[in-house]
């Protein structure tokens, strides 16, 4: 087992070495980047990743150029959950024989976007986890389709304004409300279930680091503001960031071997719903009058939902 | 962009395959930008600065080195040695913005100007007075 990284503060985190790199082609001001980065810089260990089809991938390899200084593969949309597992099981297989060209132990991280994860690679994450792989799993969750134009997926929240959904005199935008990934996730027993936001660094990098020191699946829920789909200013990424741990729609909590939750961020300030949903133009016709009771319903299930989580953390169920 | 002249997209071999680095290398994960063996195909030694409208500009003087632009900027731009902010990577930088927007010194040491603007010292000669609350 290798040694986890020492991380106590910001100055020194800001020693470590980039090893993904720029002039890759995602949007400027994109979330992605910054939660790739504070992943990669929180271990020194040698990594192998895995990317599912979306803005991550076909950003960051586009022909003849890499952004990834480390292994990286892509294979398809719904897979990058079990090439990874894949490569896991090579390398334990090959330790156990002897066979291995290197006495190195990497980490094994996939990444996929939301459309991957909650619709198409579903069920590939899901027997990664009930075969027990010990790799990482990461979400990056922009709760829309983003690399193709902004479809819905079931990430989606209720009142977005995406192409397949969209608001106007008949309809307020997708009428069902998101998937609780992370609930059926820690349903499978995995050992470590987190959501993570970029812009809580410190929090996100705890989690990371307790997710590579735990043997067995993990899955990382990392909120990703998409300046593009979402409809913000570029600059304002960090801002509506906080303005979506602050006013509670994306809490941060994490679950142990599927029961024990923890809420890792109260705010000092709960900022309300009606925030965070005017900082971005898919909720811009919530605040028409027509549409004020969506606005209710928002607060009301974030409230409800927030509720839940404390009732859970102090049950431990 | 420069384009890699040996190779189009139709007779590159199925399975692309595209080398970080040209030599072998150990620890990359320790070691900085300027010690590693970039090959060609790595997007470094590409730019994307010609997406930028707007281009931070950075005033050492009034810099505390907090490193929360180092952290969240997203095109791994701000230069940062020995726990000091030292400069911003102009290849690699899009002009998002973010660097000026999570800067909490007051006057900012980072702020937005027009790309065209070549006379950066002329800049940070004229750069705003301090706000008061």
């Amino acid at each position: 087992m290798s040694e986890i990284k020492k991380i106590k503060n910001l100055k020194e985190f800001s020693t470590s070495a980039d090893r993904f790199e720029g002039a890759n082609l995602l949007c400027p001001g994109c979330a992605h980047s910054i939660i790739v980065r504070e992943i990669l810089n929180a271990t020194n260990d040698d990594l192998i990743l895995g990317s599912s089809t979306g803005c991550l991938e076909v950003c960051t390899a586009v022909y003849p150029y890499t952004s990834w200084d480390n292994s990286w593969i892509h294979i398809g949309f719904e897979n990058s959950s079990t090439a990874i597992a894949g490569a896991e099981a090579m390398h334990k297989a090959k330790k156990r024989k002897g066979t291995l060209i290197s006495d190195r132990d990497p980490k094994f991280v996939a990444f996929g976007g939301d459309g991957s994860t909650y619709d198409i690679g579903f069920q590939w994450i899901s027997g990664c986890f009930e075969r027990g792989h010990d790799m990482m799993y990461v979400c990056l969750d922009n709760e829309v389709y983003a690399n193709t134009g902004g479809q819905r997926s079931s990430a989606t929240p209720i009142g977005s304004s995406t192409v397949t959904t969209p608001a106007g005199s008949h309809s307020y935008g997708e009428k069902k409300d998101k998937k609780d990934m992370l609930s059926i996730m820690a349903a499978h027993n995995a050992p470590y279930v987190a959501q993570v936001a970029p812009n809580k660094w410190k929090d996100m990098i705890k989690k990371i680091q307790t997710g590579f020191a735990t043997e067995g699946p993990v899955y990382i829920n990392a909120m990703s503001a998409c300046t593009t789909e979402w409809k913000f200013d570029p600059a304002d990424t960090i801002a509506v960031s906080d303005l979506a741990t602050d006013s509670l729609v994306f809490p941060l909590y994490e679950i142990i071997n599927g029961t024990e939750l923890n809420i890792t961020y109260r705010p000092k300030n709960i900022v309300p719903v009606k925030d965070y949903l005017g900082a971005q133009g898919r909720f811009k016709h919530l605040f028409k009058p027509e549409n004020a009771h969506v606005l209710d319903e928002w607060q009301k299930r974030t409230d409800a939902k927030w509720d839940l989580l404390q009732r859970r953390e102090e049950a431990r169920v | 962009m420069a384009k890699n002249e040996n190779n189009g997209w139709n007779d590159f071999d199925i399975g692309a395959l595209l080398f970080s680095f040209d030599k072998e290398t150990k620890n990359i994960a320790t070691t900085l930008q300027e010690d590693r063996p970039y090959s060609n195909s790595n997007s470094f030694t590409a730019s994307v600065a010609d997406w930028r409208v707007m281009k931070p500009v950075f005033n050492k003087e009034f810099c505390i080195d907090c490193q929360f632009c180092w952290i969240y900027c997203p095109d791994m731009s701000i230069i940062s040695r020995d726990k000091k902010m030292i400069g911003i990577d102009m290849d690699h930088c899009k002009g998002c913005g973010i660097c000026v927007e999570v800067c909490p010194t007051n006057p900012k040491s980072l702020l937005m100007y027009d790309e065209h603007l070549e006379d950066e010292e002329a800049l940070i000669a004229a750069w705003p007075a301090k706000e008061e609350k």
